[in-house]
């Protein structure tokens, strides 16, 4: 891949993160939004080669993590109905609801499947006419294109039997979120890149002023993560809070007008409820009354939902950054990501698996931000 | 869910009124709706996320960071050093998950 190659050399990374330790003075604790820039900074050990004075805590930017387990409980309901094909990401099959996951209803004889694109599941339903094909369509900014024009698709085509259980979740609104929760340590943010690819980094000043933050908007190659945390450190240490774009060859400031368009067109704004964190304010993407028709949840009126959280489970404290993934007592006995309690210990996004694949099993010098 | 990956246009088609194209991702190509990215040619590069082209990357800003990590004394052969084509094979789309990791 172009340039990708340079993006990751290690011996580059070594003498950013000298750079970063050259210009430290204190300690700093910033949040990296987006649960990709996590991986990838557990997988290259890259918390390991900064200063011991900047700490990287992780975000809730995982959106299977955050799916409200009501909205998980619904998708198993719907997914039971007889004719139905539900089509998913296939992060979330293993996602714990109440009782079970999808692949447990997979297993079970429901017609489960998983689909890399929602246009996907769209090419079912033209497929199958005679059955329901369900999408659940989770995601940020980022997924929220492809969710938008499936719909969008399936109206112009009039595809009838096509719906989607939509359950999209916001950056900016869960940044504010994070500074306004008691006892936030956080004094920076990492913003995410391929978010901020759709929707622009105009939303983001407000937010450096109000909450005097530095945000960075970078990607996720370990270089241009080093580098937004150099861009950060250099902002703390300055005492600034302005917005800075670290990704341009990705990201502009306006972002792609075309598909915040569609997206305007076939989604409105709603209160949103992330799983593990509560209720957040104008902080997800329901259908329009245009695309209401689409919406699975009016389709399917499931009755009766009782959640239950397992009561072990402390992902809500991890996607909120108040403790690291190991600090957890379950973590890699009764959760692991054959047998999760969690969705942050099943996603590809999730701060959890990620210690877990990476064998961060003892907690690290960064690794329990309750010590600190 | 799957990461938004850069990959190569390989070609572009009209598919029932939507710009659909061909996307190399280090080896493995898949069908990828181009309509949010009009500006896009064959050649080009694009982050792609669950099967759309989001963002066309840009070439001259792609170069200029590493040209910022040169002139910072951080790239040691600066831009001399910048290949045209890295075939890497590690970008593919919806990468399979890790092997269990040894427990403790």
């Amino acid at each position: 891949m172009k340039h990708l190659a340079e993006y990751r050399d290690g011996e580059t990374a070594r003498r950013l993160a000298a750079r970063i330790a050259a210009i430290v003075t204190r300690p700093w604790a910033i949040m990296e939004v987006w649960g990709g820039q996590t991986h990838s900074i557990i997988r290259n050990a890259l918390d390991q080669l900064l200063p011991p004075d900047v700490e990287l805590i992780h975000g809730p930017g995982c959106p299977v993590c955050v799916t409200p387990l009501e909205m998980i409980d619904r998708a198993l309901a719907i997914a039971a109905l007889p004719g139905t094909i539900f089509c998913s990401f296939g992060d979330m099959l293993r996602v714990p609801g109440s009782h079970g996951d999808l692949l447990g209803v997979k297993a079970a004889g429901g017609d489960v499947r998983v689909v890399y694109s929602p246009l996907d599941a769209l090419e079912l339903a033209r497929r199958h006419p005679d059955r329901e094909v369900v999408f659940f369509a989770i995601g940020f900014e980022t997924t929220a294109p492809a969710n938008a024009m499936a719909v969008r698709l399936a109206e112009r085509g009039g595809v009838k039997n096509f719906s989607v259980l939509v359950s999209h979740v916001l950056v900016p609104p869960a940044i504010a979120a994070v500074m306004e929760s008691p006892g936030n340590r956080v004094e920076a943010f990492l913003a995410a890149g391929h978010v901020c690819s759709v929707m622009g980094t105009l939303q983001y000043p407000p937010l450096c002023d109000r909450y005097r933050v530095p945000i960075v908007v970078t990607g996720f190659e370990p270089l241009d993560l080093l580098e937004g945390i150099r861009r950060t450190v250099v902002q703390l240490e300055a005492g600034k809070h302005e917005l800075e774009n670290a990704y341009p060859r990705v990201v502009t400031k306006e972002g792609n007008a075309i598909a915040k368009g569609v997206i305007a067109e076939v989604f409105e704004p709603c209160d949103r409820t992330w799983r593990g964190i509560g209720t957040i304010p104008a902080s997800g993407w329901k259908l329009a009354d245009r695309y209401a028709p689409f919406d699975a949840e009016r389709r399917f009126a499931v009755e009766g939902i009782v959640t239950a959280e397992s009561p072990l489970c402390r992902a809500g404290d991890v996607l909120r950054g108040a403790i690291k993934p190991n600090a957890c007592p379950a973590f890699g006995r009764e959760c692991t990501p054959r047998t999760p309690l969690g969705a942050t210990m099943v996603s590809g996004e999730g701060a959890c698996a990620a210690y877990y694949h990476a064998g961060r099993f003892a907690a690290t010098r960064q690794g329990n931000a309750d010590e600190r | 869910m799957c990461l938004a990956v850069p990959g190569r246009i390989e070609s572009v088609r009209e598919e029932q009124g939507t710009r659909m194209g061909k996307v190399n991702f280090g080896g493995v190509v898949r069908d990828v709706c181009l309509a949010y990215v009009p500006e896009a040619l064959v050649g080009d590069y694009t982050i792609v996320h669950v099967g759309f082209a989001l963002s066309r990357i840009d070439e001259a800003q792609a170069l200029e960071t590493l040209r910022t990590f040169a002139e910072m004394g951080l790239l040691e052969e600066g831009l001399a050093e910048i290949r045209g084509e890295v075939p890497d094979g590690e970008s593919v789309p919806c990468p399979l998950p890790p092997a269990e990791a040894p427990r403790r």
